[in-house]
């Protein structure tokens, strides 16, 4: 199901391959910085990855529907009642910086 | 041969192209020609909070106005390891909207994960619905300039909401963000209109009608100052007769329909100055800068819009069966077409004064209470429409908002029918319950505002005022009636108002002996 999603990846998918690119690209997506020769050995390696994942190609799923999850399990709800939350205090434990009992961050949106 | 042949195809192909070309060219010129007959195109996104009492996937309560991040747990913070389950009134919420937006439901839907990064999103993603959302192909109906028209609903789906961002207004303010999670994770329903206004009044039409559906159907508060009710909005502009829609600006960050509106307006001069310059617009997202009163290019330090969609692995897919459908079909609440119908049956309210009434779900239930105090149902829906919604769209109260409760307003009619004031002393007595908040008894004994009933205390002032104008008084013997009026004017007026205006006019009458 996920390679039918996004055209970009069924392709390379599909020829058991991705490039230099698409490696730069999801880089970017995942906020990592990679040197030209990370770049070089993660297209080996993520080539070699998906080319063993090529193998589910082989299966027959003539037949078989498309599914999200691999459990089979439908309507897990919780009923809508409030219950206790964590102190301020403790979730801001783990925050690097805070202030005024806010998680403190990098302003990121610039106008104009 | 083959050579040939292909040759020969080439050829056609060219020959196609400039076909093409010259083509375009005309109907460019056309279109420059037709500039000025311009059509907006607007679609718009509605993102209202629902009325839960705890967030979509955990159990953190969803009160507003607690202070930061107090409403917070592992799953709303996205503490790795941490499962989200769905709260099941936020998902029958989400029917509820779809189904009286006349969509059809999804038996089997599924959450999404959408990817980016964003310091309010703290799982770096946002459970969303992509692939198979609640519900699709509904339709709403607004009253635009030339009559009933047919918005289309692209989707209806469910998602939770992100943290909020507060910029510290002081010092190095630009430097840095302060994020408070407690909105993390609230549910959220977003509406997606099909681009079918055409016109900044189209948009209004739309989103009054859809806050008030919304209320209607108790699924969302719809408070704006609460960030209850959030729009994005898609123009473009096109020839008027082209059926070919130009580039599209989305425009964010848009907290009420006022803003949502003149971000609209101003957006449709503002493309219709580049196109009619001969310039192209910019496919781009845009932010209301409300102080400037204009729309600006969003930058970010984000890069290309990559979602990465994919299916929520934490979460089992949703079976929506028929019956269960039927079933919340059944429970939808009174809507605003039921509920008119019924003041006019109920209560004998004109058409018209039904409509108002109705027409903000929270206006209806004032009125109903104010009549469950006190039955007088034409007289409760007069002040209403007059004295009350004059200061909610003054003030910008919602009903529920207003110093003057439905409980204030049921006594005040309750204390004018048992005449212990008049009318013109009522609205002195409202305007002094809007002030203070008092209830109208105790602001009628404070002030002394009763009305005088005893007949001697009137008869005093009757000729009192008799004595003064005894020529009026003489011309009313000679057979000028009309002069009464005058005379009863100057004796309101002696009294302050208070005299019971009936026995005033049955003394005088007897006193001048007509």
């Amino acid at each position: 199901m996920m390679t039918a999603m996004n055209p970009r990846m069924s392709t390379s998918m599909s020829e058991g391959r991705i490039n230099r690119l698409e490696i730069q690209h999801v880089a970017l997506l995942s906020r990592l910085h990679l040197t030209e020769e990370d770049i070089t050995e993660h297209t080996v390696i993520l080539n070699r990855i998906l080319e063993y994942f090529a193998k589910l190609n082989e299966l027959d799923t003539e037949g078989v529907s498309c599914t999200s999850h691999s459990i089979n399990m439908n309507n897990v709800f919780r009923e809508d009642v409030a219950t206790p939350s964590l102190t301020a205090e403790d979730a801001l434990a783990n925050a690097p910086e805070k202030e005024l009992n806010c998680f403190k961050v990098p302003q990121i949106i610039q106008e104009g | 041969m083959k050579n040939e042949k292909r040759k020969m195809k080439n050829e056609k192909r060219k020959m196609k192209n400039e076909k093409r070309k010259t083509e375009n060219e005309k109907r460019k010129n056309e279109e420059r020609e037709m500039k000025m007959d311009l059509e907006p195109v607007i679609g718009i996104e509605i993102h209202t909070e629902l009325s839960t009492k705890s967030k979509i996937f955990c159990g953190c309560s969803t009160k507003f106005g607690s202070s930061p991040n107090t409403q917070t747990c592992p799953v709303c913070l996205g503490m790795p390891g941490s499962l989200p389950v769905l709260n099941k009134t936020a998902l029958e919420y989400t029917i509820r909207t779809a189904l009286a937006l006349h969509c059809e439901i999804t038996e089997h839907t599924t959450f999404d994960r959408k990817n980016y990064y964003y310091p309010d999103l703290p799982k770096n993603y946002q459970i969303s619905q992509n692939y198979a959302c609640l519900g699709y192909n509904g339709w709403i109906e607004i009253s635009s300039g030339k009559g009933v028209k047919r918005i289309g609903i692209h989707n209806v789906h469910l998602e939770e909401d992100a943290g909020k961002n507060i910029h510290p207004e002081s010092g190095d303010s630009k430097e840095y963000s302060l994020v408070d999670l407690n909105r993390a994770g609230m549910p959220l329903i977003e509406i997606v209109s099909a681009p079918d206004m055409n016109g900044a009044n189209d948009a209004m039409a739309y989103m009054t009608i859809m806050k008030n559906l919304l209320q209607y159907l108790e699924a969302s508060d719809c408070r704006m100052q609460e960030g209850h009710l959030r729009f994005e909005v898609n123009i473009s502009l096109k020839p008027k007769d082209s059926r070919r829609l130009g580039t599209r600006v989305e425009i964010k960050n848009l907290n009420s329909m006022k803003v949502a509106l003149k971000s609209i307006e101003y957006e449709i001069e503002r493309q219709k100055e580049v196109l009619e310059s001969g310039g192209e617009v910019d496919q781009e997202t845009r932010l209301w800068d409300e102080a400037a009163g204009i729309t600006r290019t969003m930058r970010t330090k984000e890069f290309a819009q990559d979602y990465r969609y994919f299916p929520e692995p934490d979460l089992v897919e949703i079976h929506i069966t028929p019956e269960w459908r039927e079933e919340i079909r059944k429970h939808l609440p009174e809507l605003q077409g039921q509920k008119r119908n019924r003041f006019i049956s109920q209560y004998g309210l004109p058409e018209y004064d039904a409509s108002i009434l109705t027409g903000n779900k929270l206006l209806a239930d004032y009125y109903e209470e104010c009549v469950r105090i006190h039955s007088n149902p034409k007289t409760a829906s007069n002040w209403i429409m007059t004295e009350l919604l004059r200061e909610l769209n003054q003030k910008e109260w919602e009903p529920d908002t207003c110093p003057v409760t439905s409980a204030h307003m049921g006594n005040l009619i309750k204390l004018m029918d048992e005449g212990v004031i008049s009318g013109k002393i009522g609205k002195q007595v409202f305007s002094e319950m809007l002030d203070t908040g008092k209830m109208p008894g105790e602001i009628i004994r404070d002030k002394g505002l009763a009305q005088i009933t005893s007949e001697d205390e009137i008869s005093g002032i009757v000729e009192a005022v008799m004595k003064e104008n005894e020529g009026t008084v003489e011309a009313i013997r000679g057979g000028r009636n009309k002069a009464m009026g005058f005379l009863v004017g100057e004796i309101m007026k002696k009294s302050r108002g208070k005299a019971n205006p009936k026995l005033v006019n049955e003394i005088l009458k007897k006193k001048i002996g007509v």
